[in-house]
């Protein structure tokens, strides 16, 4: 990187009467300010990790200026993705329930990092970024949440059911906690098929005083399965915070017999090495609580505006000390792994990208009357039945 | 809802009729009064004793057999008449076993969960010897958390596993109703078809002997509403191992409703593999008169009642529905369109049960082919008293059912 303090001040001094932008151009092209490097990097964890039953992953992590700078693509893309999507909503082409999971991009981001599509991942209702994440489109996003054809799940499901299974990303669930037991049967039919893959079932603050949790955990621990069960905890059940739901808000302490970690949530790289080392555990000690400490800089949903039961200073306060994306900016930068002007272009793509998703998406057309009943059962042994009597609801369709 | 329910009362002169399973105790000439029903005093005719119907005059001995002579076969699979081939006998839930045990060895992607289900060999015996043949992981033993391993079996369909999830009596899974109706039922819709849950639920419901109210529940009517599943009910080893087979092979999910008190009845069924369509009626007696449309355990009932109907004069029809969502409305149509009277018997409650919605399809369908309006004989909403008197009083007896088809024939 010193060649190019070297070249651009060379330049400067032969070709001052040029415009700066010639001079950056031509710096440029001695160098490259954009690192695909695949060398290794290490950096270390603002925080070290706290374990409970178990020995913590070093805070160094291992990483190179080619995930870095991914990682700030996609955190970038699922905070514009989930901006756009609350002016729809306020638009009202998204409609029902929108749960938006900007400030906490780092964890699903993270998690990604670390795992193949092999494994599996199921989570609540806050799953926009975790489905592009395991490579969904955002055309598919934008479409499934306007309820158009072109959306993942035909537009019948909508935000709170994205599934993808060839990327093993299954669901989406309305019904908080519910996913649990769900993922401890994906860990079961991994164990089952004896695969070398595991489960992260995610699941929030307010989810972790469900009773099913603690049967899952009970399950899990006992025959073994192969399961990863992260706590995102954003430190509020929907208005309520969690020191008034929870006695003990140490999440990660919950498994008793089951070990845990805390790790910082808004952290990518400590996510990254979490799970890494979760999966590794995982592997040959049965299941493993993961909390991340992460935050969500919108209210519960887009009918909550979040503002009720916490302070804007609290919301702004986080956003400039912890934000996942800033933090990835200042290592780019501290690195010199890009430009602050390149960086800024890759936000600028990308806000196109996403205003061209949403404009194709505008444009796929709502879901035929005839897809009322079709996946209602799969078709087998004559099944084609929707009601009772084996008749359809006879009612012309607006 | 049936629109007219008139009390019945069973009166001393059923005589006639050939010791009734547990309606000696009904002989009261009281009359029982329903709170906001019209009631009305019964006579029963007193020739019926003697005036034996000639054409059905076999009918009384051939009931025996005829219960067990089922109809429903899979278009490819062999002949269903027992009386083809010797075959063997066994007892319902040997049944039950036998099917799954069939299933289990010819796909691995079967298993089995459930409380007890493993080294116990299951409450009822269904699942007996299976663990010592497939290990413990094919046929788990759960903890106590219903809503919990329901949930692990719905979360192992969706990758592609077959799980049977045991209710170890079907009152338990309504700790389990969450993932039954969300995840299990809706998931093949919300997921636009990307998922597939091909799980079968089963268990053992229904009133048995005094066994309180909460563990004499008929969950049929509240899982009735839930897109998505399909519900059967088997009621004779024959329909329960053919039932169960097909309900595993199915790629939707299946309820399979056992009843606790058949688990030991005794029949002969084939050697070789069938199964039964998962949607289809059974006719189990052929008539002229009237339609008796009932299910499970109701069936011998029904039957009992049948005996006594031919000795008065009478020819009813009677169908096993064994599809309780949805309904086979073909078969169903077909009989009524003969007999232009339907009687419904059924063990659930008298409100939203399967009889309630059994009506309503029937009204709007075949109203123009029913002469009397559709009568539906079910257990009365109450809570299942543990006194044996009043438990009997709570289920449709025979004597009822006979009442109700001499109302209908009138």
């Amino acid at each position: 990187m010193a060649l190019s303090h070297l070249s651009s001040t060379r330049s400067n001094r032969f070709l001052r009467p040029l415009a700066a932008a010639a001079a950056a151009a031509a710096a440029s092209s001695l160098c490259r300010p954009i690192s695909t490097s695949t060398e290794p990097l290490v950096i270390e964890t603002s925080i070290p990790f706290t374990p409970h039953k178990c020995e913590p992953p070093s805070r160094s992590v291992e990483t190179n200026p080619q995930e870095l700078l991914t990682f700030f693509r996609d955190m970038a893309t699922m905070r514009r993705m989930e901006i756009a999507a609350d002016s729809l909503y306020k638009a009202k082409l998204i409609r029902g329930f929108c749960h938006l999971y900007d400030g906490q991009e780092a964890v699903c981001v993270g998690m990604e990092a670390s795992i193949n599509k092999k494994d599996c991942i199921i989570t609540a209702y806050r799953d926009h970024c975790t489905f592009l994440g395991r490579g969904g489109t955002l055309l598919e996003i934008f479409s499934e949440l306007m309820g158009r054809q072109g959306g993942c799940s035909k537009g019948k499901g909508g935000s709170m059911h994205f599934y993808k299974k060839e990327s093993g990303f299954y669901g989406g669930h309305g019904i908080v906690g519910a996913q649990v037991p769900l993922g401890c049967g994906l860990a079961f039919a991994q164990k089952y098929n004896k695969d070398e893959n595991v489960t992260f079932a995610l699941y929030g603050d307010g989810a972790a005083n469900q009773g099913q949790l603690f049967e899952a955990l009970n399950i899990s621990a006992l025959w073994d399965l192969p399961i990863i069960l992260v706590c995102e905890n954003n430190h509020y059940g929907m208005g309520t915070a969690e020191w008034r739901a929870a006695k003990s808000p140490s999440y990660y302490k919950r498994g008793d017999y089951v070990p845990g970690l805390k790790v910082d949530g808004m952290d990518v790289l400590a996510v990254k090495q979490a799970c890494k080392f979760a999966k590794e555990h995982v592997l040959k000690n049965g299941p493993i609580i993961l909390e991340m400490d992460t935050y969500r800089y919108h209210g519960h949903s887009m009918s909550d505006p979040g503002s009720t039961y916490r302070t804007r200073d609290e919301i702004s306060g986080v956003r400039q000390e912890r934000d996942p994306i800033e933090r990835v900016r200042k290592l780019v930068l501290g690195h010199d792994l890009a430009t602050e002007k390149e960086l800024k272009d890759i936000e600028k793509e990308i806000r196109k990208e996403v205003d061209e998703a949403i404009a194709k998406a505008k444009e796929s057309p709502m879901p035929e009357p005839s897809e009322l009943f079709t996946n209602v059962y799969v078709k087998g042994f004559g099944t084609e039945s929707f009601g009772a009597d084996r008749k359809e609801l006879r009612a012309t369709l607006p | 809802m049936a629109t007219v329910f008139q009390g019945l009362g069973a009166t001393a002169a059923i005589t006639a009729a050939a010791n009734p399973l547990d309606s000696n105790k009904l002989l009261l000439s009281s009359r029982r009064s329903f709170p906001g029903k019209k009631t009305s005093l019964v006579v029963v005719r007193s020739d019926g004793s003697l005036n034996l119907n000639t054409g059905s005059s076999a009918g009384a001995r051939r009931l025996d057999q005829l219960v067990t002579n089922a109809v429903a076969t899979k278009a490819d699979a062999a002949a269903a008449s027992s009386a083809s081939k010797p075959g063997h006998e066994l007892l319902l839930f040997e049944a039950l076993r036998e099917g799954l045990e069939e299933e289990m060895d010819r796909d691995n992607r079967v298993c089995v969960m459930g409380e007890d289900v493993g080294h116990y060999g299951g409450s009822y015996k269904v699942t007996r010897g299976l663990a010592d043949k497939f290990g413990d992981l094919r046929v788990l033993d759960t903890p106590i958390a219903e809503n919990a391993f329901t949930g692990m079996g719905i979360g192992a369909a969706m990758t592609g596993l077959r799980p049977i999830v045991e209710g170890m009596n079907m009152g338990f899974l309504l700790l389990a109703f969450n993932q039954i109706s969300n995840n299990c039922g809706m998931l093949h819709y919300t997921s636009g078809g990307q998922f597939t849950i091909p799980i079968v639920i089963r268990g053992p419901g229904g009133v048995g002997r005094q066994l309180g109210a909460e563990h004499s529940q008929r969950l049929e009517s509240y899982f009735q509403s839930i897109p998505g599943i399909q519900m059967v009910a088997c009621s004779t080893p024959y329909n329960a191992k053919g039932l169960m087979k097909a309900a595993i092979r199915s790629e939707n999910p299946v309820i399979l409703f056992e009843h606790v008190l058949l688990y030991n009845l005794k029949e002969r069924i084939p050697d070789e593999e069938y199964i039964c369509n998962l949607e289809e009626a059974e006719m189990v007696r052929p008539g002229e008169h009237i339609t008796i449309l009932t299910y499970s355990r109701m069936r011998y009932h029904v039957m009992q009642a049948a005996k006594t109907l031919v000795n008065k004069g009478y020819d009813p029809e009677v169908i096993d529905i064994r599809s309780l969502k949805p309904f086979d409305l073909h078969t169903i149509g077909n009989s009524v369109k003969k007999t232009h009277r339907v009687l419904i018997v059924e063990e659930c409650m008298r409100t939203g049960g399967i009889g309630a919605s059994l009506t309503a399809a029937i009204n709007e369908n075949f109203i123009d082919y029913l002469d009397a309006p559709i009568m539906c004989l079910s257990s009365q909403d109450v809570p299942t008293p543990y006194a044996g008197t009043l438990e009997e009083f709570t289920i449709v007896q025979p004597a009822q059912i006979v009442t109700a088809v001499e109302q209908l024939c009138q």
